[in-house]
């Protein structure tokens, strides 16, 4: 990936990212979330992950999100009432996260030639990033996470079936 | 830049250009072949008086031709109306939304085999993802946001209630049709739509086409079940049902938005219609013929190969259009269903049964020892 | 044309998880406080598949694959966790919630 595409990119998904924070409404907020979801996608595709990066936009971008906007009209949710913001909070919070940002992005910095690999420059293994090649890595060495993942989905689903049902009085 | 990258970038251009021309235009034709199907149907005589004031004149036709360009010149010239108190900025985005996707879907589906021209090949598939029918896959989920978006934006009850069925609809029968596609990716061990219509190739037995439906007829029928679904038309057009809510999540659309949606639905009929071509009918595969020629047995025909590669273009086109034919001979011999019996097929009947399906692919998949 | 280095993308992933967490601090929709933390678990993603293609081993791939399993449980409860309040409160503001905060 070049620099000249890069730059474009980063800036798109910062920027919506943004939108996810800034946006009143919840509905847009899940909007820009879809598309930092979507240009996350691309980088994946950069970054030699096509796999992955089409999970990213049948998971998340298909189906978690539609589940999230679901909800969001289902209860009817407006804008959020402004006038309810504590500035002093907000103030804290920004500091202490621009500061924890600005020394996370002096690490990387520092570490950026230190790192472990053969690194961007050179071309990824043949098949890298594909279907098969990420579920002969899943289904042997991590066979049995895999399947404790597929437990937890199932907890999870009648979880949410036992929370969401309306109670029979 | 150097000539051969300037020659295939100019091939790639050319085939997308076909390729979404060739959707766009499908769509409008089906939108004429749909009014003339109720009427058959309906025992009615059916679109014949769209007649295009010009210069004075009025073509008045029976023909095709009126009726199909009466229709978006019509669309074209309306108001187009944003309610108040609509998100505006939404309201616009959300047809865009709901075409994308379907166009851009096209790219990976193939239509013929690969052609050699002028010592050059070419592989009659837009785009050649290692990822294949995921991609398909990714593209339907993201079909959503237009229903979705559109219903809220619109600042209107009926709107926003089509936009809720909608949604749930969609991803409910996602899993289903994500199932059915499952299996056929164990039956043939890829995940390339071009790598399964090649896999489709030659007999079994000698004289039955080697074809997907004969190994997944049980996904086959869960595949176009789901795929029409997706496509929201009926049985299952709960999102836009006009006898309840006027016209569901596009209510509060005029003029080319309108004509946005109503497009975005006929183009999902052709999607569905060439993957079910693709997955299960040989996609461009003519029976009996191969790269030299026919082969009856022993008793060779000869064809050259421009012959054999518009033949196969010609058999993927006629699949799909039968397919297309289908699903609007479906739409207008069903009723509608029922909210509750909708996500009752959905959760209760479709999805195990493409559990079912993959399941017994598997194993039978396994004790085979291959494919 | 020189390809862009590791660490771009992960500057890019740290400030996309800082985005997320001041989103989770700022904003006082529950709604949106899962979006955001969607945000952060997708800076994590970033940055797993960058170190995937760095050390050319797809372990990474693999362990976003988890991740997404996990997000997708997570967002199933904590939906149906939202609608719940909802239907006792009528709100699903956070700074309603205080019925367990002393």
């Amino acid at each position: 990936m070049s620099l000249p595409l890069f730059l474009p990119l980063a800036a798109l998904l910062l920027l919506s990212a943004l939108g996810v924070v800034l946006n009143t409404h919840p509905v847009r907020s899940a909007m820009c979330l879809v598309a930092t979801l979507f240009l996350l996608a691309v980088f994946f595709i950069f970054l030699d992950a096509e796999f992955v990066a089409a999970l990213q936009i049948i998971v998340y971008a298909g189906a978690i999100m539609v589940v999230f906007l679901f909800v969001i009209m289902l209860l009817n949710l407006e804008k959020d009432e402004v006038g309810r913001t504590r500035t002093g909070w907000h103030m804290t919070t920004m500091v202490s996260a621009g500061l924890f940002a600005i020394g996370l992005l002096y690490i990387v910095y520092r570490a950026g030639t230190l790192l472990p690999g053969a690194g961007m420059g050179v071309a990824a293994p043949a098949a890298f990033g594909s279907l098969e090649m990420v579920a002969l890595r899943l289904f042997t060495v991590y066979l049995l996470p895999f399947e404790i993942t597929g437990l937890l989905m199932l907890a999870a689903v009648v979880g949410a079936v036992v929370l969401a049902k309306k109670k029979v009085a | 830049m150097d000539s051969t990258l300037a020659i295939n970038i100019a091939i790639s251009a050319v085939l997308a250009l076909a390729v979404t021309l060739n959707a766009l235009q499908l769509a409008g034709l089906l939108g004429w072949v749909e009014r003339k199907a109720s009427a058959l149907i309906q025992d009615r005589i059916g679109a014949n008086r769209a007649a295009i004031p010009l210069f004075g004149f009025k073509f008045a036709g029976k023909g095709l031709v009126n009726t199909l360009m009466a229709d978006p010149l019509k669309f074209l010239t309306k108001e187009d109306v944003i309610p108040r108190g609509a998100d505006r900025l939404l309201h616009t985005i959300a047809p865009c939304l709901a075409v994308f996707p379907a166009l851009v879907t096209f790219a990976v589906i193939p239509f013929g085999d690969v052609v050699v021209l002028y010592g050059k090949e070419i592989n009659l598939q837009v785009a050649q993802l290692n990822i294949g029918i995921l991609y398909v896959l990714a593209m339907v989920s993201l079909g959503v946001y237009g229903v979705v978006l559109g219903g809220w934006a619109s600042n209107n009850r009926w709107s926003l209630l089509g936009g809720i069925r909608g949604s749930a609809q969609m991803i409910s029968y996602e899993l289903a049709m994500g199932l059915a596609l499952v299996a056929m990716i164990m039956t043939y061990g890829t995940v390339d739509l071009q790598a399964m219509c090649r896999a489709q190739g030659g007999t079994i037995l000698g004289f039955i086409p080697n074809w997907g439906i004969f190994y997944q007829p049980l996904a086959f029928i869960i595949f176009m079940c789901a795929g029409i679904a997706e496509s929201k038309r009926v049985p299952f057009d709960l999102p836009e049902s006009e006898s309840e809510l006027i016209c569901g999540y596009f209510t509060e659309y005029s003029g080319t938005k309108h004509l946005m949606f109503f497009m975005t639905d006929f183009i999902e009929v052709v999607i569905v219609a060439s993957l079910a071509t693709v997955l299960f009918f040989g996609g461009w595969q003519v029976p009996f013929l191969e790269r030299d020629g026919f082969h009856f047995g022993e008793t060779i025909f000869a064809l050259p190969s421009i012959v054999v590669a518009v033949l196969g273009i010609l058999s993927y086109t006629v699949k799909s259009m039968f397919f297309c034919w289908l699903q609007i001979m479906t739409r207008w011999t069903l009723p509608r269903f029922r909210y509750d019996q909708l996500m009752r097929l959905g959760w209760m009947g479709l999805l195990p049964l493409g559990f079912l399906n993959a399941i017994v692919t598997a194993a039978v998949i396994l004790a085979l020892g291959s494919h | 044309m020189t390809a862009v280095p590791t660490s771009s993308f992960i500057a890019l992933s740290v400030l996309l998880f800082s985005i997320g967490a001041i989103g989770v601090l700022v904003r006082r929709n529950a709604i949106v406080i899962f979006m955001c933390i969607e945000l952060m678990l997708n800076a994590a993603n970033l940055a797993f598949v960058t170190f995937a293609r760095q050390q050319g081993s797809i372990d990474g791939q693999v362990i976003v694959f988890f991740v997404m399993t996990v997000a997708a449980a997570e967002a199933a409860v904590g939906l149906a966790i939202i609608i719940a309040v909802f239907r006792h409160r009528q709100t699903v503001n956070a700074d309603d919630l205080r019925l367990l905060r002393w």
